[in-house]
């Protein structure tokens, strides 16, 4: 038992009498092997509480040698084992016991699964550190040749994530011998290995002393960027960021560029796609000399690109890209070689492409300042909100407030209208919905009149939509708009159309007047409420459909905290205790909960 | 399902596999796929019979090496084989059946002294792939029936396949066990509850040796993107990917992801009244990962280039072979349509089976086939009545040998083709019961087709049409064959000294 008394367990009774700090450890152990996973889970979770209890000597002697082979366990349980395993160091007794936790996360570091597999070689990453650059050496350095030259893939390309965290503190021998691995791993036979050395070639070179990151990186990484799988090549379009911030200007030229010019016009589309993809990254890592004597050549190539999917990615990129040129000559570059290009895009054949560059394209206007934008920029903004596919003209909607910092909106409001008013009888309620949401955000840029004049109408077209969804989304939505213009233009606009519903012949609106109070009442305040609303709600108590009065009694439950004393006693607690009595089971049931809850039962 | 493509550049479950392994036991036995030449030495008994059998035989001598399944005759629809596939080292062979289950034979250790039972299959594991459903939209039932099984390259230490039904696709880990852990805190190795006042010490479990225990888990399920029936999956050589083929839509997926597939071929018209052509068959390429071909009803393959779009509604290449109008019948687009399409190992060739021939195609020629074998010509007179009882509509598959050499394919009557593509030479076999003594040697068959018949020939009218061997497979390195003839599977190897 010596090395059982950790903090927290006390000290061990001897003889027969069982030692009751023990017991729940005892479950805990035993439960690592439970039928149940949730069992199992819950254990491996408290890990660092058995491992307490069993002291530093018996957790290295015991308990990891037998984690070390619980490998045939669920994923979440493996996954949960790798995140513990990482902050075990100070339950094994310290940085100069670390090394015992690298058998565990060795074999979890094989497993098929790759969460498990990332998690693990994330946890030692985190162990390397506590390692002395002796124990690093004498103990992960190895484990990071065994698994980097193992049979399994799964081994190798675990491996690969390890070499950046052990280089910088090695010795220059084991350096070199490091190197080798690693290029080794680059020319794999199995693309999974090479896919892993090449999404770890830019951290690696980061690690490197500059002649090296020359010498051997920069061939790898031109190796990599022509393997005959396309699924290697495209990793190597993320690593020429990394690799492009180590390099001076000429050797960038020199050694990067040629094998990144050749990525931007692959013969795969899913590599180019990578470049479009990955273009901010790559401009900010190349510099504003390079970007404009190559990127953006290339940048007009993906824009006009032959597959969509690369179009589209680029598209998104446009406003970035434009932000990020230096501010000096930026607008004559965006105007003589974006913007042609752009205007192409805005008849795109795919909606993908056009709903890609409607969702960043408002983002030029302030870039390009007032007249640029009514001049050049306004025609197109106009020809998206007139677009065939409503992705494009939510997506322009949705981004109106860049353009109203600019322009102010009034320019758009004429073509606006239209737009909106389609989308809001679309034919697609998804679309509808869409549309709802953005409700708060136009009526905040467009102001309450213009809202009250072209707007509020469809406000309460939704709430007698025929989908269920748009009611229940018209119905918050009023609620924003109450909270945007205040309970004045509330009282005046909104309640008077909502009540009128109470009595509507569809007893589906009646039931929306009760959701409309419901989400109405707190942003209108005890005086609307008890005046306008309470009236009409206690009014539908007497509904012919049972739907109708269980629902008063959750909108009175609702409403009642704002009420005063004197309402709930002397209007409310009467109807509910009716309802109460109804014939109706749910009728009663949720009559009786609201008096409960208003505590007036 | 999105329509489209995303560039996958996550790490997905694929395989390793070191120098290509069918290489690698090249090198490492004499034997390999080295076809055996006649006249070599046998032995004496063997001689006589070699002597009868004469330039009938092929020069490979196939001798009997085992049968699976029941004896009894009238086994149940479930226990009917759909499908064989030996593993990438041919360690491992499954088979699907009707019923669901999947059944995974291991290759014995050869040993030394018991030349001739070298690498017999025994059962590794049996497990219920998929079970009936029912689709309650649209009241169809979805059988459970296993179309197809593919092996991934081997990743770790377990093995991982995929199966189909006609609409879901199930990737299965099968992997040993040979450890358990011991001891518990609160009760004692039979199980009695220990009293918790008696608890002094804390006990960690031990891992104790344990008989080999084998068991299969279910890791991913890929469901709901298809509308008609899967009839194809293939493993991408990126390891990363598989696609799933229907009749008229080819997804792609990730083995990682299970909520989202790319479908990236859909032949679909607006109108399902202009339906003319329905998707057969699919395969990627074995090394190029951007490239699979798929085959139609119409007897015709598209090559398609998954680098120059997204989609690839349009092919990059279309064999196709010019319609002899002299052969031309009522029954003509029907025997046409392509039951089975497979790249050679090499990557250059595709073979194709439609009902009465193997095709084989070179990928740079599209305009007619570099080879064709006739698998069963005898049945062209007879399509009326293969007509009437629906056999005219059975999908033959067809397989290659390890070495490409040699094309192995189905037909009637348990009778099984070879054509050997260097010597020309064809042969026809028979899975039976019969001469299912330990290395007998399988005599050649013969079909008659006029009147006059030979000792040992069998008339075209005898054939018994019910005895079909759809599905065959070929060890990948080694002349070893797997044959289901209905509930049955056969073993066969070629004859060693």
């Amino acid at each position: 038992m010596a090395g059982a008394a950790g903090p927290g367990t006390g000290p061990v009774a001897a003889g027969g009498d069982g030692d009751d700090s023990l017991y729940p450890i005892a479950v805990l152990i035993d439960e690592l092997r439970n039928e149940d996973v949730q069992l199992r889970l819950n254990s491996i979770k408290k890990l660092s509480t058995i491992a307490l209890a069993l002291g530093v000597e018996r957790t290295r002697t015991e308990l990891l040698p037998f984690l070390t082979d619980t490998i045939y366990d669920e994923d979440e349980v493996l996954l949960a084992l790798a995140e513990q395993l990482g902050n075990f160091t100070g339950l094994v007794g310290g940085p100069d016991f670390a090394h015992c936790l690298l058998p565990p996360l060795e074999s979890l570091a094989t497993v098929e699964e790759t969460v498990v597999r990332d998690k693990a070689v994330e946890s030692l990453r985190q162990i390397s550190q506590e390692h002395t650059p002796i124990a690093l050496e004498a103990h992960f350095v190895p484990l990071v040749k065994r698994l980097a030259s193992g049979d399994w893939f799964t081994s190798r390309t675990s491996a690969c994530g390890l070499f950046s965290v052990c280089y910088p503190r090695a010795s220059n021998a084991v350096k070199a011998e490091i190197r080798q691995h690693f290029r080794s791993l680059c020319s794999d036979d199995t693309p999974m290995v090479r896919r892993a050395a090449a999404s770890k070639l830019g951290e690696f070179a980061k690690v490197l002393e500059l002649d090296s990151v020359k010498s051997e990186i920069v061939p790898l990484f031109t190796n990599l960027a022509s393997d005959e799988q396309d699924s290697v090549r495209l990793l190597a379009v993320e690593a020429c960021v990394s690799i492009a911030q180590l390099l001076s200007q000429e050797d960038l030229e020199a050694l990067v560029m040629p094998t990144l010019r050749q990525a931007a016009e692959d013969k795969s589309w899913r590599v180019r796609y990578m470049v479009a993809d990955k273009f901010s990254e790559l401009q900010k890592a190349v510099g504003p000399k390079i970007t404009l004597n190559d990127l953006i050549p290339a940048f007009q190539n993906l824009l006009k690109d032959c597959e969509a999917e690369v179009r589209a990615a680029a598209a998104h990129k446009v406003k970035e890209l434009c932000e990020n040129l230096p501010p000096e000559g930026r607008e004559t570059i965006i105007m003589n070689q974006i913007l042609p290009f752009i205007k192409e895009l805005v008849s795109d054949t795919n909606q993908h492409v056009k709903s890609a560059l409607a969702s960043v394209i408002m983002g030029l206007s302030t870039i390009l300042g007032k007249e640029n934008t009514i001049e050049h920029l306004l025609p197109l903004f106009l020809a998206q909100l007139k677009d065939e596919c409503p992705e494009v003209r939510l997506n322009i909607i949705s981004n109106l407030d860049c353009v109203n910092e600019v322009i102010g909106i009034r320019q758009l409001s004429q073509s606006l209208l239209p737009a909106i008013v389609e989308l809001a009888e679309d034919a697609k309620w998804r679309v509808r919905l869409a549309i709802i949401e953005y409700m708060p955000l136009l009526a905040g840029q467009l102001g309450v009149q213009f809202f009250d004049e072209k707007l509020n109408s469809l406000c309460m077209a939704w709430l007698v939509d025929h989908v269920y969804a748009i009611r229940e989304a018209a119905t918050n939505n009023l609620m924003k708009l109450v909270k945007k213009f205040g309970t004045e233009w509330a009282q005046n606009t909104i309640v008077p159309k909502v009540l009128v519903m109470a009595s509507d012949p569809n007893y589906l609106h009646r039931m929306t007047t009760l959701f409309c109070i419901n989400a109405l009442s707190e942003a209108c305040g005890q005086e609307i409420t008890t005046k306008q609303m309470l009236p009409i709600v206690l009014k539908m108590a007497g509904d012919q459909v049972a739907n109708v009065r269980f629902n008063v009694a959750k909108s009175l439950q609702k409403i009642g905290p704002i009420l005063d004393t004197d309402a709930l006693q002397e209007e409310v607690k009467p109807i509910l205790q009716k309802l109460g009595q109804d014939e109706d089971v749910d009728v009663k049931y949720f009559a009786q909960e609201a008096l409960s809850v208003l505590a007036l039962a | 399902m999105k329509r489209g493509s995303h560039p996958g550049c996550r790490p997905a479950l694929g395989c390793c596999q070191g120098p290509r392994r069918d290489q690698l036991q090249l090198l490492h036995s004499p034997r390999g796929s080295v076809v055996r030449w006649r006249g070599q030495s046998c032995d004496s008994q063997q001689d006589a019979l070699l002597a009868g059998i004469g330039v009938l035989t092929q020069d490979t001598l196939w001798c009997f090496s085992q049968v699976k399944g029941t004896i009894e005759i009238g086994a149940t629809e479930a226990d009917i084989i759909s499908t064989v596939e030996f593993n990438h080292t041919g360690e491992l062979l499954a088979t699907g059946d009707k019923g669901g289950r999947v059944v995974i034979f291991q290759r014995e250790q050869e040993s030394k002294n018991q030349v001739h039972r070298r690498g017999e299959y025994n059962v590794y594991s049996t497990f219920q792939s998929h079970e009936p459903e029912f689709d309650y939209l649209k009241s169809l039932e979805i059988e459970e029936k296993i179309n197809k099984i593919r092996w991934l390259p081997q990743q770790n230490a377990a093995y991982f396949l995929l199966s189909t039904n006609d609409k879901t696709v199930k990737l299965w880990k099968v992997s040993e066990r040979d450890k358990r852990p011991e001891g518990y805190n609160l009760k004692d190795e039979e199980g009695r509850l220990r009293d918790p006042a008696t608890i002094t010490t804390l006990r960690v479990p031990v891992l104790r040796p344990m008989d080999l225990m084998v068991e299969a888990t279910p890791r991913r399920v890929f469901a709901n993107a298809h509308t008609y029936h899967i009839n194809s999956i293939s493993v991408n050589s990126d390891y990363e990917t598989y696609m799933s083929a229907d009749d008229l839509r080819i997804n792609l997926w990730n083995f990682e992801i299970t909520n989202q597939s790319f479908n990236i071929v859909d032949i679909k018209p607006a109108n399902m009244e202009e339906l003319t052509e329905v998707i057969t068959a699919a395969e990627f390429h074995p090394h190029h990962c951007n490239s699979f071909v798929y085959s139609s009803s119409k007897g015709t393959i598209r090559l398609c280039d998954m680098r120059a779009s997204a989609l690839c509604d349009r092919h990059s290449k279309f064999f196709e072979e010019p319609e002899d109008p002299s052969n031309r019948s009522f029954f003509s687009e029907i025997i046409s349509s392509i039951s089975d399409v497979k790249f050679s190992h090499s990557g250059r060739y595709i073979m194709t089976r439609d009902y009465l021939t193997v095709k084989v195609w070179d990928l740079n020629m599209e305009n007619r086939p570099i080879e064709t074998y006739q698998v069963h010509d005898y049945l062209r007179s007879k399509l009326c009545s293969l007509y009437e009882n629906d056999c005219i509509f059975d999908k033959f598959e067809c397989v290659w040998n390890g070495s490409d050499s040699v094309i192995m394919t189905g037909s009637y009557n348990n009778f099984f083709r070879m054509f050997d593509r260097n010597t020309k030479r064809d042969v026809t076999l028979e899975a039976s019961r019969e001469n299912s003594k330990p290395r007998a040697i399988l005599k050649p068959r013969k079909v008659c087709v006029g009147g006059k018949r030979r000792k040992d020939e069998i008339s075209v009218d005898s054939l018994d049409f019910s005895k079909k061997i759809l599905h065959t497979a070929w060890h990948p390195s080694e002349n070893i064959i797997a044959v289901a003839a209905t509930n049955n599977l056969y073993i066969f190897q070629d004859k060693v000294n």
